[in-house]
C-alpha cells in the first residue's frame, strides 16, 4: 500500500491536492461543528446556572 | 405522520440522536479508514492510471452534496405543509454541510478534469448545474440570514429550497440529457469494474456517515441554543 502512496505516477501533483483539500475539509467542518456543540452546551450551562442562583428563596 | 412526529419533538429528539451519535461517528471512522485503505490499493486504471484514486473522494462528495440538498427539500416540504420547527432546524442544519460538500465536489472534480480532459473547467451541463446547485446553497444560507423573524425565514428558505429542487434531477439526468465532456452513469450501469467499485461505495458510505454525524450534532447544537435564548429572553 505505502509503496503506492508514494508512486501515483505522473499525475500525482493533482491527486495529492484533491486528497489534501477533502481532509482539510472534512477534518475543518468537524472540528467546526464540535465546537459549536461544546460552545453552545457551555452557554446553556452557565445560563442554567445563572436562573438556578435567582430562583434560590 | 403522528409517528413521525413523536420522534421529531425536541426532547425526544436530544434523547435518540444522543443514543445513536457515537454509533454512526464511529461507523463513519471505520468505513472512511477502509474505504481509503481499498482505495489506495486499487490497481492503475487502464485509461486514467491512478488519477482514478481522485474518484474515490469526488464521488461521494458530490453523492452527499444531492443527498443534502434532497434532505433540506424534504424537511422543507414538511415544515410548510406541518409547520413543524424541528423541520426548519434540521433543514437549516444541513445547509453548510451540503454547501461544503458541493464545493468539494466542483474542486476535486476540477483537479480531476485537468489531467483527464485538459481543462480545470467547461461549461457543460452537469458542471454548470452543479455550480448551480452550489449558489442555491449560498443563497438559501443568506435567506436564512437576511430575515430576523424566524418564522417568516423558515417559510421564505422552504420556498426556496422546494423551488431550487428541480436542479436536483438536472445534475442527475444531464449527462444523459444533454452531450457533455463528464462521463455517464457509471455505477447502476454496472459498467464500472469491481475492484473500483467496492472501494467506491465503501467510500460513499464513510462520506454519508460522517454527513449524518455532523448533521445530527448541528441540530442538536441548534436546539441547545434555542433553548439558551429562551432562557435568555427569560431572564
Amino acid at each position: 500500500m505505502f509503496d503506492q502512496i508514494f508512486n501515483l505516477g505522473p499525475y500525482s501533483s493533482f491527486i495529492w491536492p484533491a486528497y489534501g483539500v477533502s481532509a482539510l475539509a472534512l477534518a475543518g467542518a468537524t472540528v467546526w461543528t464540535l465546537a459549536a456543540w461544546r460552545g453552545a452546551k457551555r452557554r446553556l450551562a452557565a445560563l442554567e446556572d445563572q436562573q438556578a442562583q435567582k430562583d434560590k428563596p | 405522520m403522528q409517528f413521525l412526529f413523536r420522534y421529531a419533538n425536541p426532547a425526544m429528539f436530544m434523547r435518540l440522536s444522543g443514543a445513536v451519535l457515537p454509533y454512526v461517528a464511529a461507523a463513519a471512522v471505520l468505513t472512511l479508514a477502509a474505504g481509503l485503505y481499498m482505495g489506495f490499493n486499487v490497481p492503475p486504471d487502464y485509461q486514467q492510471g491512478m488519477t482514478v484514486l481522485i474518484m474515490f473522494i469526488h464521488v461521494p462528495a458530490a453523492s452527499v452534496a444531492m443527498s443534502a440538498y434532497g434532505a433540506i427539500a424534504v424537511c422543507s416540504f414538511l415544515s410548510l405543509v406541518w409547520r413543524h420547527p424541528l423541520s426548519d432546524t434540521a433543514a437549516r442544519a444541513a445547509a453548510p454541510l451540503g454547501a461544503m460538500f458541493t464545493a468539494l465536489g466542483l474542486i476535486t472534480g476540477a483537479l480531476w478534469g485537468k489531467p483527464m480532459w485538459g481543462t480545470y473547467w467547461v461549461w457543460d451541463a452537469r458542471l454548470t448545474s452543479f455550480l448551480l446547485l452550489l449558489f442555491l446553497y449560498l443563497g438559501y444560507m443568506a435567506l436564512w440570514n437576511a430575515i430576523e423573524d424566524e418564522t417568516r425565514a423558515a417559510r421564505a428558505t422552504a420556498v426556496l429550497a422546494l423551488v431550487g429542487a428541480v436542479n436536483i434531477p438536472i445534475i442527475k439526468f444531464s449527462v444523459d440529457w444533454w452531450n457533455t465532456l463528464h462521463q455517464g452513469e457509471s455505477i447502476m450501469t454496472g459498467d464500472l469494474a469491481p475492484v473500483f467499485l467496492w472501494p467506491l461505495l465503501t467510500m460513499m458510505a464513510g462520506y454519508m456517515l460522517l454527513f449524518i454525524t455532523l448533521w445530527l450534532i448541528r441540530i442538536r447544537t441548534a436546539i441547545v441554543e434555542r433553548r439558551a435564548r429562551n432562557l435568555m429572553q427569560r431572564a
